[in-house]
């Protein structure tokens, strides 16, 4: 493509978050004691020679980034790379070696073990990877565990457990105990207690990586069908670049405990910052990816708007299919507010599929 | 004799211990000083164990006072509620038919009344502390060392003590027998709440448990086969202390054995072994049938 075309691109009509939880400068050191080597790590010195000289390990390094409130945030990176630390920062079930979590603008990691306690019961929920069900409990009583720690009484939580149970799709199974359920079943439960206890933040530790692919699929439906009807600030972990790009609003590529590079899905896949996140890219399907939005060209002057009208958040795939039957192989593209904003061909739609933009 | 020495001088021959004299002096000193000490506190000591004496002698009673047939009907329902098992009811059935056939039916409900309160105590002490010990390493690094003590310490031995301490009679039988019988129960609830899924005690952290509620809503529940276990070998152990315990004055089946003992009484001290043993694998079985049906949630079903 020549430069031109490039330039005639127009920018991606995001829309505008605002930061639910902010980590600020964090950094992890595991060992018996992490304060004495902070500062050392602060200047400069690398994972391995921490662990070489001192012989503590390096979880994270000065990570600094804003998760969208109300938004699907997911935290990818290999065994290692230090998400699963990362997330556990943000409930304070770890404590960081310098750094800060910011929520409403209190800092997790300088509560007292008491607002700790209460923010955990009403602020946050978690989803886990084993699911760390109650075995002893029923579904109906695993899912109505947080509000009892919260010191519901059952009358009233009871129903409230029904409903998320009906609506992660396990009516009828309320009375069954976890080990009589597959590991699919026994996720929606974990996802029942979370939604159940009603609280603004989601955490999810690798929730669906237990599950098989199939129903992995069909769990990340469930999970962003509900989120369109509560609006959580999720926070999701995955080592799977493709359950991060179909869940994530923000995506944040860890590798060995650093940022490697966060963004959008589409940011991330089209534009990726190293050879690192450049190899996981690689393999993606974008036309599942890139949106319409991102490959819009401004209307040639003089020329009328094409008549298939198309939202910009389309993606390249679905676009081609339309665009297959249009009139000139030209569509429209609106912004969010449903105003026009630009337009697509169909070179411009395969380009963007074939990475060749 | 240095011929046995190699010639060695005397330091390297005999091992350099205390003078005899002074040995005495040190045995005598601790015993009078200890013996004064109880008798000084002989009054509280009577009126720290009165429940206990009270409780036991209830019990007793109760045991031995119901008609024999009663008991039977009852023990038979104790042991079916707790296995659900028409196996193990008729089994339990069968050996106390026996016990009572051969005369044994009055000396086999004190050992009864004996063995339940022993276990209860056990229970109540051994609870507790193994959840103090489950809780901090610290205590579990002080509280190990005791119970190893407690259950190897030959007993003939630590009954010196508790008879000075509360003479002989009943209590101080049922005390050697719960510090014999409650180091499983606290071991093995150390250890049932120690095993517990880390994954699910973080579960209750991030929905924000208070360390109570952890215990209760996690901990005790997932611990519960471990802690079944823990009570089996209490009850395990206090059989098997009855007929140490006779020695101090302890009365029924073991009192028996002892008899057997002393007069050489092939039969009588087999037959009340075995009404020994016949109890203890009845309870035994019930016991552990009760703990399995605990756990019933955790059986895969298929459908």
């Amino acid at each position: 493509m020549t430069e031109t075309a490039q330039i005639q691109t127009l920018t991606p009509d995001e829309e505008e978050t605002v930061p639910g939880i902010s980590i600020r400068n964090l950094y992890k050191i595991f060992g018996p004691d992490p304060a004495r080597h902070v500062a050392a790590v602060q200047d400069g010195m690398t994972k391995a020679e921490l662990n070489r000289k001192h012989h503590h390990s390096l979880g994270l390094r000065d990570i600094t980034t804003d998760l969208p409130a109300g938004k699907i945030s997911v935290i990818m990176g290999l065994s290692g790379s230090g998400k699963s630390t990362l997330l556990r920062h943000v409930n304070g079930l770890i404590a960081p070696t310098a750094g800060e979590v910011l929520i409403d603008g209190e800092d997790v990691a300088k509560m007292s073990p008491e607002a700790l306690r209460a923010f955990r019961r009403h602020k946050t929920a978690m989803v886990f990877q084993n699911f760390a069900l109650l075995p002893h409990r029923t579904v109906l009583e695993n899912a109505v565990y947080g509000l009892d720690i919260q010191g519901e009484p059952r009358s009233s939580s009871t129903e409230k457990a029904r409903r998320w149970i009906e609506r992660v799709g396990l009516k009828g199974y309320e009375d069954r105990y976890p080990t009589q359920l597959s590991g699919g079943m026994r996720q929606r439960v974990g996802l029942a207690r979370a939604l159940t206890n009603d609280a603004p933040i989601l955490l999810m530790d690798e929730a669906f990586s237990a599950l098989d692919p199939l129903i992995r699929m069909d769990m990340q439906s469930v999970l962003l069908d509900i989120q369109q009807e509560v609006s959580k600030t999720i926070v999701f972990i995955t080592h799977d670049l493709d359950e991060a790009l179909r869940l994530g609003d923000k995506i944040v590529i860890l590798r060995a405990g650093e940022i490697s590079q966060q963004g959008t899905g589409e940011e991330i896949v089209r534009h990726p910052a190293n050879d690192y996140v450049r190899a996981f890219v690689k393999e993606v399907n974008r036309g599942r990816v890139v949106r319409l939005r991102s490959v819009a060209h401004p209307k040639p002057a003089g020329e009328d708007w094409p008549a298939l009208r198309l939202p910009g958040t389309t993606t390249l795939e679905e676009a081609a299919h339309q665009l297959l039957d249009a009139p000139g192989s030209l569509a429209t593209v609106l912004a969010r507010d449903g105003s026009e904003r630009g337009v697509v061909s169909m070179d411009d739609v395969m380009r963007g599929m074939l990475a060749r933009v | 004799m240095a011929s046995s020495c190699w010639g060695l001088p005397e330091a390297l021959c005999d091992f350099p211990s205390l003078s005899s004299k002074s040995l005495r002096l040190m045995r005598k000193t601790i015993d009078d000083g200890f013996r004064d000490l109880v008798r000084q506190f002989s009054d509280q000591i009577d009126a720290a164990t009165r429940p206990l004496q009270w409780f036991l002698n209830t019990l007793e009673t109760i045991f031995t006072g119901t008609p024999w047939f009663v008991m039977l009907v009852l023990i038979l329902a104790a042991v079916w509620f707790a296995s659900r098992s028409v196996k193990i009811a008729l089994g339990t059935g069968t050996a106390l038919l026996t016990i009572g056939f051969f005369g044994l039916w009055e000396d086999t409900m004190t050992t009864l009344a004996m063995v339940t309160v022993a276990t209860l105590i056990s229970i109540v002490l051994g609870l507790p502390i193994g959840i103090v010990a489950a809780r901090s390493d610290r205590a579990q690094r002080m509280i190990m060392p005791l119970l190893d003590v407690m259950q190897t310490l030959p007993s003939f031995v630590y009954l010196i003590p508790v008879v000075v301490i509360f003479g002989i009679g009943k209590v101080p039988g049922l005390i050697a027998v719960v510090i014999y019988a409650t180091p499983p129960m606290i071991r093995l609830t150390n250890l049932g709440i120690r095993l517990v899924d880390k994954e699910v005690i973080e579960a209750a952290d991030a929905f924000g448990s208070s360390p109570r509620q952890k215990l209760w809503n996690v901990q005790l529940p997932l611990a519960l086969p471990t802690l079944m276990t823990g009570v089996n070998q209490t009850i395990m152990m206090s059989l098997a202390m009855v007929v140490v315990a006779s020695m101090v004055g302890v009365g029924g089946l073991g009192k028996n054995v002892l008899q057997a003992i002393n007069n050489q009484f092939f039969t009588m001290g087999f037959l009340n072994g075995f009404a020994l043993v016949a109890i203890a694998i009845s309870f035994d079985r019930a016991s552990q049938a009760f703990g399995k049906r605990l756990q019933k949630h955790a059986e895969v079903l298929d459908d």
